[in-house]
């Protein structure tokens, strides 16, 4: 199992007392699968994410990512598995703006200590694979929003990471580019054998998931059937 | 520095405005620095230049600090020294501003009253001598170009040229040196009659001591108190004043660039907090980061520094030749420019050690 999350309790301050973000959460994603995370706002999916990310640690419970039990690690080793294991698509793409697309991606090598130079073509085919190939030298502000997306998620995949986490990736993009990115994500897990986590709050994605669970009140109820 | 390297490029304009005040810093120091070196040469470059390690000075009654103003030392008192165990030489040696006339041309020069022969005494065209005295090169061309064998007057003094030579100033005035006992019959500065009574033999005693000798025990018997010769120049009224002020201003320099530095770095640390937080959340190491951050910083205020370095080192040459005291070497062009950017980086570190508390979550969600 690539990603395991059992039994995570995450709790946050809330005046004098505590209010429950995940209550004994439990996901198991495999590799090279898809798993849909619907629910409302504040029903605890971004919580998931950010545990399921090691940027937090759960209350109780465990995080295995890649075998690797994250309650164990430290800051900087966590820091470590987000570069080498962790893809994370974010919600608005979130690129620096003084980086063209393709340095966007050759930044993830560097964090790696790999030289990005040596890296340069995979990270052309990335963009290639994402249909950016002629975008490479753009800097963000001359894409538009779907093509920002597509490097966001071709970032993600630059250090080869075993677990992809996706967050509401459609959330600015029209129907009809919202439709291509998550085929490019689905396609992209089955191609790459990650394990993928897309949480979203529009059912109309389920249909690219192989599982579905559904969040509430940061309760992860039982699976649905995928749409 | 992969992702600093083309913050830099893209942010040119912000960063070369900020470079731009470090350059205008720099070649304020540059300058400022080159100038305090010349005023303090033409202060004390003759007391630097004496074959000794210490100065012994009258001891100041109570607890005034010594003075090469009011100090005036006896002959019994460089006895002691001459004598005293560890000491390879001790010489007296009578310093007085006066006015040399030849002609029609005056100038104010420092006599320096030496032991003819004496190691204190320069060797050029003989040494001074019992009427014969040797002009530094400024005192000479001040009172009309006088060369060997000119004749000028000192108070009631007619002197012989011997020789000109030499540069050393002291108190901003060009050095005459004098036979000690035509120096005497000038007078101690502010005595009067001294030369007259011969209670006064010279002003200070110039001391060549070895590491073991007991100064103190020295100082105690002849009634002194002694200092090294680089202390001793606060012993100088002007020197000490004139370098204090300018010291203080090249401080202030170098504490205001240390402070703008820091405020830049902070305004931009904070603008790139989200970027900080969205490396972070992609794995980046918070100590990639501070060295990331960091490293711009040292980029800007070494090609800063460099630039205004390099100014400064332009207008020192052309104004050094002149009347300006300027000093142009390593001390006043390339320390006071590692020192901005130590300080620089020091001001950056600072600010951009808020790195340290962005907060990777909030990558999660945000819209940039």
């Amino acid at each position: 199992m690539t990603l395991l999350v059992h039994d995570a309790t995450l709790t946050y301050p809330d005046g004098e007392g505590r209010l429950t973000a995940l209550d004994a959460v439990a996901l198991e994603v495999p590799a090279g699968t898809l798993t849909a995370v619907v629910g409302p706002s504040g029903s605890g999916k971004s919580s998931l994410l950010a545990v399921a990310a090691t940027l937090v640690t759960p209350d109780c419970g465990r995080v295995v990512v890649a075998g690797r039990d994250t309650a164990r690690l430290t800051p900087a080793e966590k820091s470590a598995l987000r570069r080498e294991e962790i893809g994370i698509v974010f919600q608005q793409p979130n690129l620096l703006p003084s980086l063209t697309a393709a340095e966007q991606l050759l930044a993830m090598a560097h964090l790696s200590g790999r030289p990005p130079r040596a890296l340069r073509r995979r990270a052309l085919e990335l963009l290639d694979a994402v249909g950016l190939a002629d975008k490479a030298d753009k800097r963000p502000h001359e894409l538009s929003g779907g093509q920002r997306q597509r490097v966001n998620i071709a970032r993600a995949l630059m250090n080869e990471p075993s677990v992809l986490l996706v967050d509401e990736p459609t959330s600015a993009l029209d129907h009809e580019r919202g439709a291509a990115v998550l085929d490019l994500l689905a396609a992209l897990t089955r191609e790459r054998s990650t394990a993928t986590v897309l949480v979203t709050h529009d059912r109309t994605h389920l249909e690219r998931a192989d599982r579905t669970a559904v969040m509430a009140d940061g309760r992860l109820t039982e699976p649905l059937p995928a749409a | 520095m992969f992702v600093a390297w083309r913050d830099l490029r893209f942010a040119k304009g912000r960063f070369a405005l900020m470079g731009s005040v470090v350059v205008l810093v720099t070649l304020l120091v540059g300058l400022l620095s080159g100038l305090t070196a010349g005023l303090a040469r033409e202060n004390v470059s003759a007391v630097t230049g004496l074959p000794a390690s210490h100065v012994a000075f009258a001891a100041p009654p109570g607890q005034q600090e010594v003075s090469f103003t009011r100090s005036r030392v006896t002959e019994e008192a460089w006895r002691v020294w001459r004598d005293a165990p560890g000491v390879r030489s001790a010489d007296p040696l009578g310093i007085r501003t006066a006015d040399a006339a030849a002609g029609e041309r005056t100038a104010a020069v420092s006599v320096f009253g030496v032991e003819p022969g004496g190691p204190l005494a320069p060797a050029a065209g003989g040494g001074p001598g019992p009427g014969r005295v040797v002009l530094t090169e400024r005192a000479a061309e001040e009172l009309g170009g006088l060369t060997a064998g000119s004749r000028l007057a000192i108070g009631p003094l007619e002197l012989t040229v011997a020789a000109v030579a030499g540069t050393a100033a002291y108190s901003h005035t060009p050095v005459v040196w004098a036979d000690l006992d035509d120096w005497q019959r000038l007078g101690s500065p502010g005595s009067g009659s001294d030369a007259a009574s011969g209670a006064t033999a010279a002003t200070v005693i110039a001391v060549d001591a070895t590491d073991g000798a007991d100064l103190a025990a020295a100082d105690r018997a002849a009634g002194t108190e002694t200092q090294t010769v680089a202390d001793a120049l606060g012993a100088i009224g002007s020197y000490r004043s004139e370098n204090g002020s300018l010291q203080l201003m090249r401080g202030f320099l170098f504490a205001i660039s240390a402070l703008v530095t820091g405020a830049f770095f902070t305004v931009w640390t904070i603008q790139r907090s989200g970027d900080v937080a969205v490396l972070k959340a992609l794995g980046a190491s918070t100590p990639y980061l501070l060295r990331d951050a960091l490293g711009q910083a040292v980029v800007m205020l070494a090609l800063g520094t460099g630039l205004g370095t390099a100014l400064a080192a332009g207008l020192g040459a052309l104004i050094s030749g002149g009347d300006v005291p300027f000093v142009l070497d390593a001390g006043t062009v390339l320390v006071p420019a590692a020192v901005m950017i130590v300080l620089g980086a020091l001001g950056a570190a600072l600010s951009i050690r808020r790195i340290t508390a962005v907060d990777p979550l909030t990558a999660l969600g945000s819209a940039r």
